[in-house]
């Protein structure tokens, strides 16, 4: 009798999660960047007062985000790779790409500078002196936006630091907060979007050193996922939350959000 | 050797075996051991250290298979069922982690009885074993001679016709010992038959119809208590009565 | 030092100022690995005791598999799961990916083995001791193994908390096939592995004292039961 007792309770317990009793959220299936600077939570409650849909968030790398969606496991992409969105979208798993806010790359390093790159506003001009100083870079090695961008300007210096990983070049295969931790530690430079730099809690003496390239643009995209690849996505909620980013009012919302005064990501959708 | 064909065979043979071996790693350690239980009789079986006393136990019960030979109950090969008619008592007794009435119970589950007839004979159990007063304390915090009366009733409870024992009362004091043998000698009365091991010659007078004796494995002489015990016929039994160790008379003389 | 004792009062202060949203997430860990430990204890106990008690062919192999699978790295474990329960795996339609019963299922996953291997360990040494009684009396193999699990109840509760330990201090699984989504699917451990990467160590850091706690409370609860009990009863 106490063993059927102490069962019954078990059970109970496992089975004490309803199973998606409200079923008006959708997944959107985003990067560590937005997520970790405190974007959705900004963003978010705005939306879900609006519209009553609850919006859940997985934040991975970029490259695992639309890996994850062409799987079917989320209902919106919210990523910062543009080659690779397109296609995801070309490839059918995707209605289509708009863009939604882009904000910026910054390289960040230690005081000491060893490869004097302090105010240079030529990035690949930095890597350069970087890769010739052999001082340390920290990379994330993770197939994420950030690391896209980053393997992108090293091409454009003609060199491959991959062939030299383990050296000065260490791809940390972490996220970007988990490189950033490296990276202050071992005294590195990092290459890192500028939103999760500002609200980054464990600068200790790095500073930005390279800013303002063209090249260093970041640009975010919005897709839906498309259901007639992947029958189970929540197309019309998706298409709600799409279109309020997208809106004047969405748009709002994201250039309103600020760090330490400073504003993040700026909005600039087609309209 | 004395003639025992007197006492192997009786017509109402509950058990018998005969030119039975057991061997383990190629040793021999049962050799064509033939031995002969009566209905109603208390045979007690005495032997030096590894004379086989407790592996012949075994083979009575079944928990092992003998190499060569057979065990017969009531003129048919051994089986579960038969072993259901023996309960076999250790040593050192074998209690579950509960209560007293939690081990008689458990015993009995494995009776398929109706619930009044095992309440009633937990009950009894309970007053045989006289721990009526300890039935709810845990079994394994009882005294040793208190542990032993609760195997045995357990084992009596299930109402064997053949009780066997393995030295029941080796590791109890003379009070406990007489306890557990007054149950013993209370069982047989009531028709249970009864095969006991033990090491102790003034135990095996007091519970014993008669003795077998035991040396290397085979029974070297068998007989009533006062025959085998004041009149040793065989050079084992004589050696193990004056406290001697026994060796072969054809041994190889030490190098 | 001083750093760190002011990291501990601000742990505490969140427990004790009950943080709704910290509460909220301690909550969903003991759910979750209370549930997964218990899950993991139905499948592991008769397994382990299974194993334990009774020679049949293959009965090594599942010793060498048990503990093979102890060694599971949880993040394998993860994608495993994550695999199976994608839209696009087998069990894609019970939409079960990033909800708790997804972790649920990663973390019993995770400690079934070592539940079973350690139960077989436990019962193993008390069948050597009770196996002759129970051919005695005719005990046949089901009576056999609740027998065993009953009276080694107190040691598998020892057993039930390696378990736990294990799983709540995972975080590879549970943030695969959770998702570490606010509100939802966000444990102590995902919380602590989110923290660090924005840098918040402190906060991090308190986060992961408070698991310790956590984990401490529920292993003094048990030991103390278990040692009353025991003592009380069955040496």
């Amino acid at each position: 009798m106490i063993k059927a007792g102490v069962l019954l309770v078990l059970v109970l317990l496992a089975a004490g999660f309803p199973v998606s009793a409200d079923d008006r959220f959708i997944l959107v299936q985003s990067t560590t960047s937005t997520q970790n600077s405190g974007l959705f939570d900004h963003l978010l409650p705005r939306f879900e007062a609006k519209t009553g849909i609850e919006v859940r968030v997985v934040a991975v790398g970029t490259g695992q985000a639309i890996r994850n969606a062409a799987r079917g496991d989320g209902d919106v992409l919210l990523v910062h790779a543009k080659p690779a969105e397109e296609a995801f979208v070309a490839d059918g798993h995707g209605l289509y790409r708009a863009d939604v806010m882009y904000n910026d790359f910054v390289i960040v390093g230690p005081p000491s500078d060893p490869a004097k790159i302090l105010g240079m506003s030529d990035a690949v001009g930095a890597l350069e002196r970087i890769a010739e100083a052999k001082a340390i870079f920290a990379a994330r090695g993770d197939d994420s936006g950030t690391n896209k961008a980053e393997l992108r300007l090293w091409r454009s210096t003609g060199l491959d630091p991959r062939e030299v990983s383990g050296t000065w070049y260490r791809e940390t295969g972490s996220g970007m907060g988990a490189t950033l931790n490296i990276g202050v530690t071992m005294g590195a430079y990092v290459m890192t979007d500028r939103a999760t730099w500002i609200s980054f809690g464990n600068k200790q003496d790095h500073l930005i050193l390279v800013e303002d390239d063209p090249e260093l643009f970041n640009q975010y995209g919005i897709i839906p996922v498309n259901p007639a690849k992947h029958p189970n996505v929540k197309v019309e909620l998706a298409q709600e939350f799409v279109d309020w980013l997208l809106s004047d009012e969405g748009q709002r919302a994201i250039g309103d959000f600020k760090v330490d005064g400073q504003q993040l990501f700026f909005p600039n959708a087609k309209q | 050797m004395r003639d025992m064909s007197g006492y192997a065979q009786t017509s109402d043979a509950l058990m018998s075996t005969e030119e039975l071996c057991f061997d383990a790693d190629s040793a021999r350690l049962i050799d064509r051991l033939s031995l002969t239980i009566a209905e109603g009789r208390r045979l007690v079986i005495l032997g030096a250290n590894g004379a086989g006393k407790s592996l012949t136990l075994r083979l009575l019960h079944g928990l092992i298979s003998p190499s060569k030979g057979e065990v017969r109950w009531r003129g048919r090969p051994l089986d579960a069922a038969a072993r259901r008619d023996q309960a076999l008592v250790f040593q050192r007794p074998v209690l579950l982690r509960r209560s007293v009435r939690g081990n008689l119970r458990f015993a009995l589950n494995t009776r398929r009885l109706g619930r009044a007839e095992r309440r009633e004979r937990e009950e009894e159990a309970l007053s045989q074993a006289q721990l009526v007063h300890l039935a709810d304390r845990p079994a394994r915090l009882l005294s040793g001679g208190e542990q032993q009366r609760l195997a045995l009733a357990r084992a009596l409870a299930c109402r064997p016709r053949l009780l066997l024992l393995d030295e029941p009362t080796a590791s109890l004091d003379p009070a406990a010992t007489l306890a557990v043998e007054q149950m013993i000698l209370n069982a047989n009365d009531t028709g249970v038959s009864v095969v006991m091991v033990t090491h102790d010659a003034g135990q095996a007078r007091r519970v014993g119809h008669e003795i077998a004796f035991m040396h290397a494995g085979g029974v070297v002489e068998q007989g009533t208590p006062d025959a085998v015990l004041e009149n040793p016929q065989s050079g084992p039994a004589a050696a193990w009565r004056a406290g001697r160790l026994f060796i072969e008379p054809n041994a190889a003389p030490n190098e | 030092m001083d750093g760190f004792w002011s990291v501990l009062g601000n742990a505490f202060g969140l427990v004790l100022a009950g943080d709704a949203d910290l509460l909220e997430i301690i909550g969903l860990s003991l759910r979750v690995t209370l549930s997964a430990v218990c899950i993991a204890c139905l499948i592991g106990f008769p397994i382990g005791a299974f194993a334990g008690a009774f020679k049949f062919p293959g009965r090594l192999g599942l010793s060498v598999l048990l503990n093979a699978l102890m060694g599971l790295p949880p993040v394998v474990v993860g994608l495993i799961v994550y695999l199976m329960l994608s839209a696009r795996g087998p069990l894609g339609p019970f939409a079960l990916l990033y909800t708790p019963t997804a972790m649920i299922i990663a973390q019993t996953i995770i400690v079934a083995p070592i539940v079973a291997a350690l139960t077989k360990q436990v019962v193993e040494d008390l069948h050597r001791e009770y196996a002759e009684q129970f051919a005695s009396l005719g005990v046949g193999p089901i009576d056999r193994v609740s027998a065993l699990l009953w009276d080694a109840r107190f040691s598998l509760l020892t057993v039930a908390l390696a378990g736990f330990g294990r799983a709540v201090a995972e975080v590879g699984a549970v943030i695969i096939v959770g998702g570490n989504i606010d509100h939802v699917t966000r444990v102590m451990t995902t919380a602590i592995a989110l923290e660090t990467s924005k840098g918040n160590l402190e906060l991090a850091l308190a986060l992961g004292i408070v698991l310790l706690a956590i984990a401490v409370v529920v292993n003094a609860l048990v030991m103390t039961f278990r040692a009353s009990a025991a003592r009380w009863a069955y040496a």
